[in-house]
């Protein structure tokens, strides 16, 4: 098990992340992931059938710049208000990492998301998990890796944020 | 409305399918008849691929119109079709969206159904013993192989399972027509398919819609930056907009531009950036495909539930589903086939990110359907034109045409009869 002063890291990483993309702040969220990220959404169908389909793939820390200037520049999307809730870490595995640079934490967490859309109600948007790996770079906790898995049946038409 | 006023209702004119009433997209009435006219009648409707049953008693749930069907292998490995509606208490029996069975059996009643549909076991169909004598039970008259699931009828072409409530329906080749199957077989000719996985939507627009979006060559060098901007369909592609002798299926087909745009093509574009560079270029790592021939991209719409899609190196089926007049669950089904080598199987994957829900180039075709409905909605006594490239049904070799929107319209206005 981790102690204390881990997860309290691990919670701070996590508020960041919800900070990061709740304020459309994307160039905060792709600081938020190391050198080499792997972020992921894809439908639970597809999780569970290791299928390897994803919504949305960025295998690089090059196309994670590349999606935030394409939510802000080159997408056409309705204007709305993305409202992120993360519970709380349940911690799988801590680890020596493989590149021999500090631990590799393994962990789990539940999302729900609310999307506002303006003269509209809120909504629940999509609910899942994340299946994380974060890692220390230059004393601060990253994403090495961020799953996000979908439960939700179909997408209310778009998702142009990260989630 | 009345059904039978619909055709003063709508109040379309003559032979024109350049003025679209918009009570089309939002009239109940009109929705009713096109489930009845296009979806369950006449019509051939996408099921799935047969890549996702490969093996005897392997099944899947999903939809012709908003009827639930189940499509499954047999121990022959024939594949069948039936509603998903027992024949006793018309109960939408199967619930698992897949799996392997030997029988269906409906869970209120214990009714079982083999895999060809055909009802096998009634408990209690001779009634009860009481008291020496039997009771109860189904009158002798009644007989089980006249109470079966309803069949639909099957075709199968390239690993595409098609299907039909309409036992008379033409054949699936004469029913794309023979120049809509070329390009049909130029994806589909019998390599063997593998899944990728799927991507699941629900666009709050009327289903046709979605039809019209993959009929429109005009918004996709103007609305989608990394179409314009990388030249995968854009105003200087050489392309070709053809459809079948009934106009109710189209191919797009386009040949991506390598060449600098032109200032003239692109001036005023705002969603052509210009000095747009890829952080990471393997986004749109392209590497041509010798069965692609001269194109690089055909989107076809084959009327009235599927779209089939290659754009480059990306591969998927989408499935219409229609959801009431006003909505539809958008089903991607995207593959590979089975001979392609790992960087092919790795490009189809993160070609991806151009479509689905989060789509570079698909996330805005579902916003701007979103809000054309909301436009008719309010105001369904009003007409949109479609107008780009006259008035007529002609095939046409031009992005700055809507031949393809009028074709269909001109089929859709013979079988609906308004």
């Amino acid at each position: 098990m981790p102690d204390n002063f881990e997860l309290n890291r691990i919670a701070q990483l996590y508020a960041s992340y919800e900070r990061a993309i709740n304020q459309r702040e994307f160039e905060s969220w792709v600081d938020i992931f190391s050198s080499e990220p792997y972020y992921r959404i894809t439908a639970r169908e597809n999780f569970e059938k290791n299928l390897p389909l994803s919504t949305l793939v960025l295998s690089s820390k090059g196309m994670m710049k590349d999606r935030a200037y394409g939510i802000t520049q080159t997408i056409f999307h309705d204007p709305y208000h993305q409202r992120n809730i993360t519970g709380l870490p349940f911690v799988s595995s801590v680890e020596d990492s493989a590149s021999g640079k500090g631990r590799l934490v393994q962990c789990e967490a539940n999302f729900s998301v609310f999307r506002t859309k303006l003269d509209k109600l809120s909504e629940v948007f999509c609910v899942g998990r994340y299946f994380d790996e974060i890692v220390e770079e230059d004393g601060a906790l990253k994403f090495a890796k961020r799953v996000c898995v979908i439960d939700s049946e179909m997408i209310p038409n778009a998702i142009i944020y990260p989630i | 409305m009345k059904q039978d006023g619909l055709k003063e209702a709508i109040g379309w004119e003559g032979g024109d399918c350049a003025t679209i009433p918009l009570s089309i997209y939002t009239d109940r009435e009109v929705y009713e008849r096109e489930l009845e006219r296009l979806f369950y009648n006449g019509h051939w409707c996408y099921l799935g691929l047969e890549a996702e049953i490969p093996n005897p008693g392997d099944f899947k749930r999903t939809v012709i119109g908003e009827r639930s069907v189940i499509v499954v292998r047999d121990k022959s490995g024939a594949i069948n079709g039936f509603e998903n509606l027992c024949a006793h208490r018309k109960m939408k029996f199967c619930r698992a969206r897949d799996g392997n069975v030997g029988e269906f059996v409906c869970p209120y009643h214990q009714w079982i159904y083999d895999l060809q549909g055909n009802l096998r076991g009634v408990p209690y169909q001779r009634g009860l013993r009481q008291d020496g004598k039997l009771s109860g039970g189904m009158p002798s008259d009644f007989k089980r192989e006249e109470n079966g699931l309803r069949k639909l009828k099957i075709a199968t072409r390239g690993g595409v399972i098609f299907g039909s409530f309409d036992q008379d329906v033409e054949s699936f080749e004469d029913y794309l027509g023979e120049e809509v199957l070329r390009y049909f077989d130029r994806i589909f000719d019998g390599r063997k398919l593998v899944i990728l996985g799927y991507n699941k939507q629900r666009i709050p627009s009327n289903w046709k819609l979605m039809m019209e979006n993959i009929k429109d060559p005009y918004h996709a060098g103007l609305l989608h930056t990394w179409f314009v901007t990388f030249g995968l369909w854009r105003a200087d592609s050489k392309m070709r907009l053809l459809m079948d002798p009934t106009k109710r299926h189209a191919v797009m087909a386009g040949t991506r531009s390598v060449q600098q745009a032109q200032a003239e093509l692109v001036s005023g574009v705002t969603s052509f950036k210009a000095d747009m560079a890829l952080n990471d270029p393997s986004q749109i790592d392209i590497v041509h495909e010798e069965w692609w021939g001269e194109y690089t991209a055909t989107m076809m719409t084959l009327f009235p539930s599927v779209i089939i899609q290659q754009q480059v190196n990306s591969l998927s089926t989408r499935h219409i589903q229609p959801s009431g007049p006003n909505a539809f669950d958008f089903v991607w089904t995207h593959f590979r086939f089975e001979d392609d080598d790992e960087e092919m199987h790795a490009r189809r994957l993160k070609q991806a990110n151009l479509f689905g829900p989060s789509g570079y180039v698909s996330a805005d075709d579902g916003e701007v359907l979103e809000f054309s409905q909301e436009g008719f909605s309010a105001n369904p006594s009003d007409r949109m034109i479609a107008l780009m490239g006259g008035r007529g049904t002609e095939e046409a070799n031009v992005i700055a045409s809507e031949n393809l929107i009028r074709g269909m319209y001109k089929y859709w206005r013979e079988v609906m009869e308004v």
